[in-house]
């Protein structure tokens, strides 16, 4: 079991993922580093304080579910399952190669000889779920926290959306079910940063007021600054004790954040930053 | 279409009948099988499973790319996922869903679709699934099965539930006679000789096999001597009962309730070509919409009858003469 590590350790932690997906994605030379550093502390609180989970055992029945709906920001989560001891953190900068564990969006693991019939793709535990394709991570997420309920296990299913994701019709079909079906073991988070592939949410298609539309969908939500370490745990605390509904969490975000001319900067959505990028970066992180 | 005397005495049956009734015996049996349903569970006979296990049955709602994640979510979890609607939404509305969040991870989830074909014949082609099979046999480790009748239909529901992995069972609305009887022993990826012959070989399934026999029965007062096979397998497919039939009756008929270009037919044609090419002819609908109108109409109207597959064996033989 991972133990809880205190806000001082979450922070400089989220520091070195912040370097990770840079190095990641400049020597991939192709990636989401916007959605991914915009994650960080979301993804940071959850692994280091929030989740039950164990890089020992990966499939460990009880686990707590974390599924990244937003595919594309699969190097903060490998970056952080490597910070947790999933995958040595030299594996990191495989990423998208060919051979490697680490695909370009993330790919469920399956322990060696499951799933040989369809693919050939192998992936690193702690990846619960295939994403890439936007918006089916929260029903997939609500599918396995109806099954901790008919198995009588107390364990609890999260999911990280984009706010531009939020545009797909599954993603509300799947908050209305969740609604009516009381799924109360599950956290929805939404990484506010306003920003899409093409732009700024409010020019592609305006989600806000954001909070009212969970709630008249039956949530119970959960409002913070995204990259306070302390909110967000305080927020995903106060998750847990709500009975009857789900909870989403609404993280305000900077795309790109931590990187001067990556942040608020739609360039950045997919693009892997050049030599010269990647060394003022990393600078900029505090890089050695 | 007409019922020959040989069948009649076993009567008639939807296969979509069969769902209901084959989840919850399996529950009974303690699978740890869990039900999404898109408000259509009445039609699919889902929601029969529903009043049996209520804590297992969750509706959606009209939402089917919603059911499928849940399906996964469920799957992943260790559930025996069954996700059901009617088969022109499934695999046809959330056909990415169903891409990513089962094929790609492999998850145990059974898609059992209901009115497969132009089994919905009024309600015209916005009902009717004759993409499905293509769309479905499409993604790499799909277990995809067409039962002929009901008997066969509870046992590939029961099969596919038993198996590991995603599996496509497609059914029909509209009742068809029931070919077998309790004897009968469905065997997963094996097809099923209904009738032995030397002349030419026709592959069918689903309704088709019926249709299929009725052709033999007359072609044989022609001098014809008409091997008949149940592909009720669509995928993986029989290579060994395709490739047999080409070699040892030298002509392959396909009939099948789907479009012909795309389905059982053209997945029969490949591996016949790899194997042992011979003259083959392919019965199903020809790359356009049906509309409006009775099912047995429209089966009719566009060939997929007894007549419709007699002539195309006709047509076949003629080239397997020529040498063509
Ligand atoms: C169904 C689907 N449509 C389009 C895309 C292409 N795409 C990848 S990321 C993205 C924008 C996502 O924006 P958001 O959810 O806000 O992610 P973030 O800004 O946090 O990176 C798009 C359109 C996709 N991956 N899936």
């Amino acid at each position: 079991m991972i133990a809880a590590a205190t806000i001082e350790d979450i922070e400089a932690t989220a520091k070195r993922v912040r370097r990770h997906i840079v190095r990641m994605i400049a020597a991939a030379g192709s990636g989401h580093p916007g959605g991914s550093l915009s994650a960080v502390e979301i993804l940071c609180a959850l692994y280091f304080r929030v989740l039950r989970h164990d890089p020992a055992q990966p499939l460990w029945p009880d686990r707590d579910r974390f599924i990244l709906s937003k595919g594309h920001a699969a190097p903060a989560l490998y970056a952080v399952l490597a910070e947790s001891g999933y995958l040595p953190v030299e594996e990191l900068l495989t990423l998208r190669k060919l051979g490697s564990r680490l695909q370009g969006h993330t790919f469920a693991y399956f322990p060696p000889g499951a799933n040989t019939l369809s693919t050939c793709i192998q992936s690193i535990p702690g990846v619960e779920a295939c994403a890439g394709s936007l918006a089916q991570g929260l029903s997939f997420a609500i599918g396995q926290a109806l099954a901790a309920r008919l198995d009588g296990r107390d364990y609890r299913a999260y999911c990280l959306l984009g706010d531009g994701e939020l545009d797909e019709g599954q993603v509300w079909e799947a908050a209305m079910s969740a609604a009516h079906h009381r799924v109360d073991n599950l956290v929805a988070v939404v990484d506010r940063n306003r920003l899409q592939n093409d732009g700024f949410v409010d020019d592609i298609m305006r989600t806000d007021p954001l909070d009212a539309k969970w709630r008249s969908f039956g949530w119970n939500v959960g409002e913070v600054e995204g990259h306070n370490v302390r909110e967000l745990i305080a927020a995903f605390e106060a998750a847990k004790a709500v009975k009857g509904k789900p909870s989403v969490i609404i993280a305000h975000t900077v795309k790109g954040k931590g990187v001067s001319f990556m942040e608020n900067n739609p360039e950045f959505h997919g693009r892997a930053p050049n030599k010269k990028e990647t060394e003022r970066a990393l600078a900029e992180l505090g890089g050695e | 279409m007409t019922v020959t005397s040989t069948s009649a005495a076993l009567g008639t049956a939807a296969t979509r009948e069969a769902l209901g009734p084959t989840l919850i015996r399996l529950r009974e049996e303690g699978l740890d099988i869990a039900v999404v349903d898109a408000d259509l569970g009445s039609s699919t006979t889902a929601r029969l499973f529903a009043a049996a296990y209520p804590d297992r049955f969750f509706t959606v709602g009209v939402a089917e790319q919603n059911m499928i994640g849940i399906a996964a979510g469920l799957a992943a979890a260790g559930k025996i996922a069954v996700a059901s609607t009617f088969a022109v939404f499934m695999p046809g509305r959330c056909f990415d869903q169903i891409r990513l969040s089962v094929a790609q991870p492999h998850l145990n989830v059974k898609l059992v679709a209901s009115h497969g074909g132009i089994t919905v014949g009024e309600d015209g082609v916005s009902a009717h699934a004759i993409e499905d099979l293509s769309l479905i046999c499409s993604l790499p480790g799909f277990g995809v099965i067409v039962p002929a009748d009901v008997v066969e239909a509870a046992q590939a529901i029961e099969t596919a539930v038993r198996s590991q992995g995603p599996f496509y069972v497609r059914c029909t609305r509209s009742k068809v006679p029931t070919i077998y009887d309790d004897t009968y022993r469905f065997a997963f990826g094996k097809a099923h000789l209904m009738r032995p012959g030397k002349d030419v070989t026709v592959i069918a399934l689903g309704v088709m096999v019926k249709a299929a026999l009725d052709a033999a029965a007359q072609l044989e007062q022609e001098g014809i001597d008409c091997r008949v096979l149940n592909m009720a397998t669509v995928r993986p497919l029989d290579r060994e009962a395709i490739i047999a039939a080409a070699r040892e009756t030298g002509a392959i008929v396909t009939a099948e309730e789907h479009l012909a270009h795309c389905g059982m037919g053209a997945m029969v044609s490949q591996v016949v070509a790899a194997s042992h090419p011979v003259p083959m002819g392919f019965v199903g609908v020809q790359d356009r919409y049906a509309e409006s109108g009775r099912w047995d109409e429209l089966l009719e109207k566009y060939g997929l009858t007894a007549e419709g597959i007699a002539r195309e064996v006709r047509s076949v033989l003629k080239r397997k003469k020529s040498g063509l």
